[in-house]
């Protein structure tokens, strides 16, 4: 059989949706956590619910939203409710099993700075700021996040925590009373990133053919290495079928690595 | 009371220079005819408001109506980066005031309540709360975890633009609702702008849908297609291309200055820019319908 071509966006998207379990009530973002949402929902987690944060549960978008707030996520919907509502009673009461973060650095304990880079005031950077990353990330059951595994997006602290993961370790999300799980898998080009028991990322698995020596070297902190780092789960002909001709059919998000 | 007017008396009207503006609407139903109005009238030192500031205030900004923003997610929806906005950040040639959207929200929520301030749980992201004084945490009086406060916000004006209103003000909405009701109570004055003018009898018929009330508003303007490049639900859909466009014209200060020239300060009024969109584009953006069922409220 030949060997399947796919993007390393493709790779991460897959890699993704198979976090997510059947019935999971999902909190989704636009773009590659909207394909992955959508393919976990036509595999295997047909009872998937998602919910955007512009306010719509349960939507099942008949085109490929290209905003967080694209009217096709309206239509059909289960509900549309006020942004106020959806952030107080949805996430903050804890309705949301699953969160969806993005963000432009991640590190060594699943923070995420989706702010600034340079001085706050003095910004070199200038970042689109929290928008709903800061809720979901305290209060979604489990956080999951895509990205290209690079030394710049993993620095050993981030120089700006818009939204927490296990802040600074062991027991800090108990102390603030954060009801989520907090970042429980980071899913990269090379492989898969989970916490261990002091809430610090390891690499616990890796995509066919990539190494623990590439991860390391990407990775902005002494990265550790799981005891058996698994392989993942090859990407199917499947999947990517569902991915390339249903879901994202112009390749808008499909194509290069972020 | 009618409370019909155009939009240029409205903005001429309700909008002072200095104002803190709260244009309403998440992605949907963005106000956009009022923001090129305001454009248009000149007016300067704006305190301009908004969840996501989107391209209106990225216009509004480079147009030199604004001395400050506050937000709580500036991007190009969909898009990427909102950079005239941001690069006055970077720059320093614009003050910013910052929240997550919940915080932001939050605001509203306690300003649309009278209240002078609301709480939320804590969420772990302290640095926000480091770098912006008006976040601060107070002891849960009930003994639970530290809760952080947020004050109200209370716009001197807000603009929302629905779906149809009466001439009253009272005004349905539906789709995507963001903060409109929110930002409508909490404003000290509310523009209105509709996709129609409908007879109070069709606003009595469907009370539910009632999302704001004519005794909050100061004005209503009867402006179709007031979203453009937002959209109004079940009217027009989004105008992606435009929001990809803007993506390479706010690139570049002549392209900017351009645009706010060719589509702004040279046309009178809304009705003259939806003419200039021309027919191809107004194809692009029509809608097939798609109605609810309808509702029983019985006859007593």
């Amino acid at each position: 059989m030949p060997e399947l071509k796919y993007s390393s966006a493709e790779l991460m998207i897959i890699n993704a949706s198979r976090l997510l379990r059947d019935g999971d009530v999902v909190f989704v973002g636009v773009g590659q956590p909207n394909l992955a949402c959508n393919l976990a929902k036509r595999t295997h987690a047909p009872n998937l619910v998602m919910i955007y944060e512009a306010g719509v549960i349960g939507a099942e978008p008949a085109r490929l939203p290209l905003s967080i707030g694209d009217p096709t996520l309206v239509s059909g919907a289960l509900s549309v409710v006020s942004m106020y509502d959806i952030f107080a009673n949805y996430l903050q009461r804890g309705n949301v099993d699953v969160g969806f973060m993005g963000g432009a650095q991640i590190d060594k304990y699943g923070n995420i700075n989706a702010t600034v880079i340079g001085g706050y005031d003095t910004p070199k950077v200038r970042l689109p700021g929290s928008g709903g990353s800061q809720e979901i990330a305290a209060w979604a059951n489990r956080c999951y996040i895509m990205t290209p595994h690079q030394k710049r997006r993993f620095p050993e602290k981030v120089e700006f925590m818009t939204s927490a993961g296990f802040i600074e370790g062991k027991g800090a999300r108990e102390a603030r009373g954060l009801r989520g799980g907090g970042m429980l898998a980071v899913v990269t080009d090379i492989g898969v990133l989970e916490p261990d028991d002091s809430g610090e990322m390891m690499l616990t698995a890796l995509h066919t053919g990539r190494t623990a020596e590439e991860a390391k070297a990407n990775t902005g902190w002494n990265l550790k290495i799981a005891e058996h780092v698994k392989t993942t789960e090859q990407v199917t002909k499947k999947e990517l079928k569902i991915l390339r001709e249903e879901l994202d059919p112009t390749g808008i998000y499909l194509k290069g690595a972020a | 009371m009618s409370k019909l007017t155009t939009l240029k008396k409205a903005v001429s009207e309700f909008v002072t220079d200095g104002d803190i503006v709260y244009a309403a609407g998440f992605t949907h139903l963005i106000p956009f005819a009022a923001g090129h109005e305001i454009i248009r009238q000149g007016k300067k030192n704006l305190i301009l408001a908004r969840a996501t500031p989107d391209l209106i205030y990225d216009q509004m900004v480079a147009a030199g109506c604004a001395k400050k923003v506050i937000f709580s997610y500036m991007g190009n929806p969909g898009v990427g980066s909102l950079r005239i906005v941001r690069s006055a950040i970077e720059r320093g040639e614009l003050e910013w005031e910052e929240y997550s959207h919940f915080g932001m929200i939050t605001r509203l929520q306690a300003g649309a309540s009278g209240l002078p301030f609301l709480p939320m749980n804590q969420t772990g992201g302290e640095d926000l709360e480091k770098v912006n004084p008006n976040i601060k945490r107070i002891p849960d009086p009930y003994g639970g975890k530290d809760v952080i406060v947020v004050p109200a916000l209370n716009p001197d004006v807000a603009i929302v633009h629905v779906q149809r209103a009466d001439k009253n003000g009272n005004a349905h909405l539906w789709g995507i609702i963001g903060e409109q009701k929110e930002a409508a109570f909490a404003a000290k004055k509310v523009i209105l702008t509709a996709e129609e003018i409908v007879d109070e009898s069709v606003i009595r018929s469907d009370p539910n849908r009632t999302m704001i009330p004519g005794i909050v508003v100061s004005a209503v303007c009867h402006v179709p297609f007031a979203s453009h490049p937002s959209y109004s639900q079940g009217y027009y859909d989004r105008d992606n291309e435009f929001y990809l466009a803007w993506d390479k014209i706010s690139e570049s200060k002549e392209l900017t200055q351009q645009y706010l020239d060719e589509w702004v300060y040279s046309v009178k009024d809304r009705n003259a820019y939806w003419k200039k969109l021309g027919e191809k584009t107004h194809k692009r953006l029509k809608v097939k319908a798609q109605y609810s069922e309808k509702i029983n409220y019985g006859k007593y």
